[in-house]
């Protein structure tokens, strides 16, 4: 029985590249969207090599949303599962004083993303079935002075895909919500992560694997990052901004 | 950042670069002083840091092409050995040459040129190595090959990194039946029945002893030779010959923590290697067996460097030409239970003919084991150093941490010419580790 196609919106990200994996090693053909999506043709041969399944390339500019419906009806084969990994961290003090970056931030965790899962949402009902898969951060589970404006767009994508859960949730698609701490990506590629709550690309890729085979809605990657969440949002306000946290 | 090699011996902190690309790799090499690459990090001791600037290839990992009418594999040189054999051997393909363990990097394997329990038969790894790509300090990728640019090919093999950057390889697999082995145990009673089994089987593809480095008197040097062949489907049992290439994963433990000091001792050690000599005496005679505990036994405990404890451990291994194996390996044999440490895992292995300009391994036989750091097994190992120079061997430099400059040289006449052809080709500058310094390769 051939397995039904995988899309990975973001696939050059290192999240992106091994939940590609992580799907072709199941057999599931892979569609991998990103900018520049030639410059893939090395994983996409990989991929091929590893796991012999079909994966085709994609160009894709989340930035861009006059482009997502026509990208979206586009693609060779509606795919089962559209996974968005997309994100942009920036640096915080920048964001802080350059206005620009902040929105580019703002439109690259949470417009962009919510925009083109909204277009496969949409189809999605209409069919009936399907997966959508948002990877958001704890970041957004409270703004705090270090990255309060990735985290307030990851929080605004999370509210949207809660959202979407809801309003989907009887027309038979499933809408997951991956929240990652620390992972070992380009993205922290040297940062001074602490290694008990650090996690690597591919443990992410296999939960989030396994939260759409058994449609579970929310996923931390490491436990113990649900209990430091639930601590964080539970400190009073009158606390909570005169802490550095 | 934090670095070491599998031995955990010595620490070093480095300054570590892992490009995502071929453009990245480049900016990386253009921009530093002097760099290595580095693959998995299981070289043992410190081929792959370079204080300066080490390269992880760890995201350069993609397999690029595959040619089945020949077996020949296009890949990057992040690509672990393990994994090409996750994806080709259900297809029928296996490796030319492996090494001890599947979690070596192809660049790696390339650049220690390792060798396998098939090198009597079939040589080192290069043997299977149709090209490499190269990068220059200035970023430039040269292609070689036996025929084309053939100087940098002879000393990118066994070069240790020492030439450039390889970016990319050319392999060849090997067509095979089944995932299985048809494995041969038989006990030798000490080192010269041990040494006569290896003679009396060249033709067995794969041939490799453990040997007892505590064992003294008339059963010093007793081992345990393992003979073994690709099954083929008249091998096997029916049930299993109608699905070769199943075979169950095998099961891995992890070692969770450091063992203490304490845990590794000459009597732990002794009543191990005994015990092992016993039950493989036992169980000798022929098996099948699948792939991976056949090739890669050690994998299947992960992390197993750290039943050393914190203070890591020293590989030793050496090469004896074959007229003074006898006497070299007797030799070592006596000076390794006369220190009374704690030796766990000692391999024998005969070599046959070897070409290269400056790969490890020489027609004869090879000795490889490992000792837990600490000052009197320092000081053995310097005496292991003598006794292999006086037999005429020479030492492998992906398991050598702790060797002098001077015993390297002594040990080596090749050195002159690699040193010569690293002044010569402006590598020597701009290609270095932590062991080629030491070594003043």
């Amino acid at each position: 029985m051939t397995k039904s196609p995988v899309l990975i919106l973001g696939a050059r990200s290192d999240i992106g590249k091994a939940t590609a994996h992580a799907f072709a090693a199941l057999g599931h053909p892979v569609q991998l969207a990103a900018r520049n999506a030639d410059t893939l043709k090395a994983d996409q041969s990989d991929m091929v090599l590893r796991h012999n399944v079909a994966v085709s390339l994609h160009e894709f500019d989340v930035l861009d949303l006059a482009t997502h419906a026509a990208f979206v009806d586009g693609l060779p084969e509606m795919p089962d599962v559209a996974i968005c990994v997309v994100g942009l961290m920036g640096e915080q003090s920048q964001n802080e004083q350059d206005l620009d970056a902040a929105v580019r931030v703002m439109r690259s965790n949470y417009e962009g993303p919510a925009h083109i899962l909204a277009e496969f949402a949409n189809r999605f009902e209409v069919r009936g079935s399907g997966t959508l898969v948002g990877v958001s951060s704890v970041a957004g589970e409270r703004g705090r002075a270090t990255n309060y404006v990735y985290g307030s767009a990851k929080a605004g994508f999370s509210a949207f895909l809660s959202g979407l859960r809801n309003r989907l949730a009887g027309k038979g698609v499933h809408v997951v919500t991956v929240l990652p701490g620390f992972v070992e990506t380009k993205m922290t590629e040297g940062m001074d992560l602490p290694a008990p709550l650090t996690t690597t690309p591919d443990h992410v890729a296999q939960a989030l694997v396994d939260a759409v085979e058994r449609k579970v809605n929310i996923i931390y990657i490491k436990r113990t990052w649900r209990y430091i969440m639930m601590i964080i949002r539970a400190i009073p306000e009158s606390i909570f901004k005169t802490r550095k946290i | 950042m934090i670095l070491s090699g599998w031995g955990r011996y010595p620490v070093l902190d480095a300054a570590v670069h892992a490009p995502r690309s071929f453009a990245e790799l480049r900016e990386d090499v253009r921009a530093a002083q002097s760099v290595i690459a580095r693959g998995n990090g299981r070289a043992y001791g410190d081929s792959a840091i370079n204080t300066a600037a080490t390269i992880k290839t760890q995201h350069l990992n993609r397999m690029l092409a595959f040619d089945p009418d020949i077996g020949q594999l296009i890949a990057e040189p992040g690509v672990l050995l393990g994994d090409i054999i996750a994806a080709f051997l259900s297809r029928g393909w296996f490796l030319a040459v492996a090494p001890g363990t599947k979690f070596v990097s192809l660049g790696g394997a390339i650049a220690a040129d390792v060798h396998g329990k098939n090198h009597h038969k079939d040589g080192s790894f290069r043997t299977c190595v149709d090209w490499v790509d190269v990068m220059d300090a200035q970023g430039a990728v040269t292609r070689c090959s036996a025929l084309e640019n053939p100087v940098l090919f002879d000393h990118t093999l066994g070069g240790m990194g020492l030439t450039g950057v390889i970016t990319r390889a050319a392999i060849r697999l090997r067509p095979v039946e089944s995932a299985w082995m048809v494995q041969t145990t038989q006990p030798a009673a000490n080192l010269e029945a041990a040494m006569d089994l290896f003679e009396a089987n060249p033709d067995a593809s794969y041939s490799v002893a453990w040997i007892d480095c505590l064992a003294t008197g008339s059963t010093k040097g007793r081992s345990l030779v393992t003979l073994g062949e690709h099954a083929r489907l008249t091998d096997l049992p029916e049930d299993r010959a109608r699905a070769a290439f199943d075979v169950p994963d095998n099961r891995t433990w992890a070692v969770p923590f450091d063992a203490p000091g304490f845990a590794l001792n000459k009597v732990t050690a002794r009543a191990f290697n005994a015990l092992y000599y016993r039950r493989g005496s036992r169980k000798s005679g022929q098996q099948i067996t699948n792939w991976d505990s056949f090739f890669f036994p050690l994998d299947a405990i992960l992390h197993w460097n750290r039943i050393y404890g914190r203070k890591g451990f020293a590989q030793f291994q050496c090469v004896l030409p074959l007229a003074a194996s006898y006497a070299g390996l007797s030799a070592l044999l006596s000076a390794i239970s006369k220190a009374e440490v704690g030796a766990f895992l000692a391999v024998l292995k005969r070599f046959g003919p070897q070409t290269s300009a400056f790969s490890f391994p020489m027609e004869g036989y090879t000795l490889a084991l490992d000792f837990p750091v600490n000052a009197r097994t320092l000081r053995l190992l310097s005496e292991l150093d003598r006794i292999t120079l006086d037999h005429g061997g020479r030492f492998y430099l992906a398991k050598d941490a702790r060797m002098s400059a001077d015993v390297f040289a002594a040990s080596d006449k090749r050195i002159e010419a690699f040193r010569a052809e690293r002044q010569g080709n402006g590598w020597q500058n701009s290609f270095a580790s932590a062991q080629s310094r030491r070594l003043n390769l």
